[in-house]
């Protein structure tokens, strides 16, 4: 069952408390976009930033990673 | 998963400058991020080994497995994992990409 946006943003704030999310959907209901701020990110290359969203977001969504177009940063100081 | 299947994707990877795991063929691909990626990496210009993972579920398993990363596909210059479709767009639209490929442009 795919999870909502909401569920999504949910998940990520679980494994990164810091975390500004802004997920949504994009292209039918199974396709989501979403970028992720957190200070946590600092100094990690752009795939290791990946990885960690991947952990918070954990095995059960691994369709709703499929289709997830992803975008990390740090905080602008 | 077997060390040969492991082996055999390191072979690949380290054995060709641009790897690209995907689903399907650059000319025929299977899914729009593997469709995406292949034509953000053709569009360079540069030569680059293609693998189809549909053709093998131990290879497209074990690619995840090689990377621990969760999709296909997935890109690789000069043996490092580059990432997978959102990062390589990310990497062409700020030309970082460009700078990754334009010395084996010359090579080729």
């Amino acid at each position: 069952m795919t999870p909502t946006p909401e569920e999504i943003a949910v998940m990520v704030r679980q494994g990164l408390p810091d975390a500004v999310v802004d997920v949504r959907l994009y292209s039918g209901d199974d396709h989501f976009e979403m970028e992720v701020v957190s200070a946590a990110f600092a100094g990690k290359s752009r795939i290791a930033q990946h990885k960690m969203v991947y952990a918070a977001l954990g095995d059960h969504m691994r369709e709703a990673i499929h289709a997830l177009a992803l975008k990390t940063s740090v905080p602008k100081e | 998963m077997s060390e040969t299947v492991l082996e055999q994707i390191d072979q690949v990877i380290k054995g060709n400058d641009i790897v690209l795991f995907m689903k399907g063929t650059p000319d025929f691909p299977q899914c729009g991020f593997s469709q995406r990626v292949g034509s953000i990496v053709s569009s360079y210009g540069v030569p680059f080994a293609a693998v189809n993972v549909l053709l093998s579920e131990e290879i497209r398993q074990g690619i995840k497995d090689y990377s621990d990363w969760p999709t296909i596909p997935q890109l690789y210059i000069k043996g490092e994992f580059i990432g997978g479709c959102d990062i390589v767009s990310e990497m062409q639209e700020n030309g970082e990409l460009a700078e990754l490929l334009a010395p084996l442009k010359k090579e080729a």
